[in-house]
């Protein structure tokens, strides 16, 4: 066993897996090694045809054969429905043994990943959170080898380094042209932005774009382009986009909910941070949409500006957009229909490239410019310590999506949460999966008050700026005291030694891992 | 209970929901009021007096003004009711329906009895009389003053509108004379007037419109049937810069005065006497629970 510097015990070796434990937020430099890639070059002649007519002939083209890997975009969400036909294709060719690598949590139900995990057509997984009846199996001991999550941040700097190398990039596109030109922006199922394809289309050894939308050469506008792209197929649907959002961009009426929210964007306009020029993050869900609507109230009574929201977009910013709050929108995801068509007709709203938003191992990114940062959590400890993957009986319940990757970038990193959750305390001890370290959060935003974190490197500069105001500091300690008193302390889940889950950092350490539950 | 708690805003919380009443310590009400009649079916009384008596006696949260409102006073569970309230030590039990002082003095008999039982202080739990009928409205003066427990009372509009046949409406005429009459029995008895609920929850400007009745007239506080009002209510009794400042000069006439060991304390040609003193730190909290700082300046 080995020791990473937050505490978490782990093996040195998980199966081939070899662990690199985790330093610190910043302490891992870039390797000096070139980029790697699977990206071959083509040499296609006048006259030749991308075109294939079916997803069969299309893997067969690709070359794919038992355990190579296979991507795909989350932008769908839970209304994706090129997964479940691919996996199909796939199982109807007797492929075996794939690895699954998919850009985020993709819970499809019919048919779920978790049938072709047990019938042996994938037998690895690397994604961001798995959850549902996938996340059951693999918590049950199903999953035959341990599945790696990582941040949205991490996987384009995994691919980089060579550490998860795509063989055959499946990407969805709502508009096409038989030369493979696609997007998402168009068409009757448009899913805004393909941010989280780029670095697969760039880099995968064969690109499939699929299709239910094939427009005349050229496709315009054009997120990909015919250079990256291989073979491209037609089908009936690639996914629904009414449940890409499911309730995110939806206005809470909680009033909890509220209440946090309108005291993270308090804490917002009471940073010196918060002036002409400023930038932010607030993600979606019950709170994030809220705190948006908070934050523009107060960038209207205080005549402030941003010059970017960055990262998964829902209406509530375009909106924000529209009035002229925000001069740019970089949008990485789309959350809702509005946002995805805000791309193609607002020319401040940018499609941007995930690892533009979130690889911390790259030339540069937005999250370094980034002044908020507003995260969602499951549990929080008293280092600081985020949990956004295990809910209160050890089971999946989310993905890592890009919190770690805001929190390590952003300049003001804040955490809203309530303090329980039905019986459940979320401020505890010591969370039960370590996603975010500490380190990297400054604020914690509960209906108990707010408290702002003594090791984080803001700190003074945001205690000075709150201490001006009357919003209700608190330490994390009253708050785990207080879920305590309400809550109790919950039995401790109990696990095998068996690792289910090896959770990577943005900088490819391991900063914890999921074992299996024990029944 | 403090002289000068504020009572602008009540919000209950129903005493079958554990989630719903620990969730409501954390909202910027001043009196909580955890319920055991409206919000409990005929079913769960038992168990509604149990959680209720557990949350006010071990999870009392900080900072609030604590009520439980009791079942009927005709009802089958008062007693129970009672015995259990007087024991979690409430700062109040809010009482239903009252529409005699001779109800109010039976349940201070009983609740006097229970303390003694108990070896609580006599008298430590107030009563919130809620006024919820015609009768309750012409008595007010009466049940005001039927026991030094009363502290406040409050006009239930929707029972007193049906006591009426009266139909309920938002610009609430039909309640006008009611609100004043118990806001009359209330200032001539020295105790807390609390306005009725406005009962839509998606009518910010409705309620807007009648926080402008409550604040003319004169009330203290009032009841809100949900979190969402509770800020509104709140900013409705903020004092003014004026009135701050008034209260300033009360409070440091006061300090002169004792400074220089006068017994009498006098400020523009007037004598400044104890329901001053209160009046003027009740403003003062206002405004400090507003999140405004002494001086005026303003989060």
């Amino acid at each position: 066993m080995i020791v990473n510097s937050l505490g978490r015990e782990l093996p040195e070796k998980i199966g081939d897996y070899v662990v690199r434990p985790y330093q610190g937020a910043y302490a891992t430099p870039a390797p000096e090694s070139p980029v790697a890639t699977k990206r071959t070059m083509g040499h296609r002649i006048p006259g030749d045809t991308k075109l294939l007519p079916d997803l069969k002939a299309a893997i067969q083209a690709s070359g794919l054969k038992d355990g190579m890997t296979i991507s795909f975009h989350h932008a769908f969400r839970e209304g994706d429905l090129l997964i479940g036909q691919v996996l199909t294709a796939i199982r109807a060719l007797g492929i075996k043994g794939l690895k699954f690598a998919p850009s985020a949590v993709v819970n499809i139900k019919n048919p779920s990943i978790a049938e072709f995990v047990l019938d042996g057509t994938i037998d690895r997984i690397e994604a961001s959170g798995i959850r549902g009846e996938l996340g059951d199996a693999a918590l049950a001991g199903k999953v035959k080898n341990p599945v790696i999550l990582r941040t949205h941040g991490a996987r384009p700097r995994a691919i980089e380094a060579g550490e998860l190398t795509i063989d055959v990039a499946f990407i969805a596109a709502s508009a096409a042209d038989d030369y493979g030109n696609c997007t998402g922006l168009v068409g009757p199922n448009a899913c805004g932005s393909l941010g989280y394809a780029f670095v697969d289309a760039h880099n995968a050894g064969c690109v499939v774009v699929v299709t239910d939308n094939l427009v005349d050469y050229p496709c315009c506008p054009v997120s990909i382009s015919q250079q990256y792209v291989d073979y491209v197929v037609k089908v009936d649907q690639i996914g629904d986009p009414e449940k890409i959002g499911k309730g995110a961009a939806r206005l809470t009426k909680n009033p909890r909910d509220l209440m946090i929210a309108e005291r993270t964007a308090d804490l917002i306009a009471a940073s010196r941070r918060f002036k002409e020029g400023f930038s932010f993050q607030t993600g979606a869900g019950a709170i994030a949409i809220a705190t948006t609507k908070y934050l523009a109230d107060r960038m209207r009574e205080r005549g402030v500006k941003a010059s970017f929201a960055l990262g998964g977009i829902p209406a509530a910013i375009i909106d924000m957009y529209d009035e002229g709050l925000v001069r740019v929108v970089e949008c990485s995801q789309s959350f809702d229909a509005v946002a995805a068509r805000a791309i193609f007709d607002r020319p401040g709203v940018v499609e941007i490239d995930n690892a533009d938003y979130a690889n911390a191992y790259s030339k540069g990114g937005f999250l370094n410019r980034e002044d908020f940062g507003v995260l969602g959590a499951l549990e929080v400890d008293t280092d600081f310590n985020v949990n956004i993957l295990t809910g209160s009986s050890g089971e999946m319940m989310g993905g890592l999506g890009g919190g770690p990757d805001v929190a390590g970038g952003a300049a003001i990193s804040i955490v809203t949460i309530p303090i329980i959750r039905g019986r459940t305390p979320s401020i505890v001890k010591r969370v039960f999966t370590l996603c975010t370290p500490g380190e990297t959060v400054a604020a914690v935003v509960t209906e108990a008050g707010i408290a702002l974190n003594p090791r984080h490197k803001i700190y003074a500069e945001l205690k000075e700026d709150l201490e001006k105001t009357s919003l209700k500091l608190v330490t994390i300690e009253e708050l785990q005291q207080l879920c305590e008193k309400l809550t109790g302390v919950p039995k401790p889940i109990k696990t095998t030694d068996r690792v289910a889950c090896i959770v990577e950092y943005r900088d490819g350490t391991v900063i914890d891992v999921i074992r299996e539950i024990k029944k | 209970m403090e002289n000068n708690h504020l009572m602008r805003t009540s919000l209950y919380a129903g005493g079958t929901s554990p989630v719903k009443m620990i969730q409501a310590g954390f909202y910027n009400e001043d009196c909580l009021v955890y319920d055991l009649e409206d919000s409990v079916s005929a079913g769960e009384k038992d168990a509604a007096r149990f959680l209720v008596y557990n949350a006010v006696k071990y999870q009392r949260p900080a900072g609030k003004y604590i009520l439980i409102r009791v079942n009927g006073i005709y009802s089958r569970e008062l007693d129970e009711d009672l015995e259990a309230a007087v024991r979690a030590q409430p700062d109040a039990i809010r009482i239903p329906k009252v529409e005699y002082a001779e109800e109010v003095q039976r349940i201070d008999e009983k609740v006097t009895a229970i303390e003694k039982k108990a070896g609580l202080p006599l008298g430590g739990v107030k009563f919130w009389c809620n006024i919820e009928s015609y009768l309750g409205v012409l008595n007010a003066q009466q049940i005001a003053t039927s026991s030094p427990r009363v502290v406040a009372m409050a006009l239930g509009a929707e029972d007193f509108t049906a006591s009426m046949s009266a139909q309920r409406t938002k610009p609430g005429w039909e309640i006008f004379y009611a609100r004043n009459a118990i806001l009359m029995a209330c200032r001539a008895a020295g105790i807390s007037a609390q306005d009725a609920v406005f009962s839509d929850i998606n009518d910010p400007d409705g309620l807007q419109k009648d926080l402008e009745m409550t604040r003319t007239l004169g009330f203290d506080g009032k009841t809100c049937v949900h979190p969402r009002q509770i800020d509104a209510v709140n900013a409705c009794f903020t004092p003014s810069p004026k009135e701050i400042r008034n209260a300033q000069r009360v409070l440091e006439a006061l300090e002169e005065a004792a400074r220089n060991h006068t017994g009498v304390c006098v400020l523009d040609g007037g004598m400044v006497d104890k329901p001053m003193e209160i009046r003027a730190k009740t403003t003062l909290a206002k405004a400090v629970a507003a999140g405004i700082k002494v001086g005026g300046e303003q989060r």
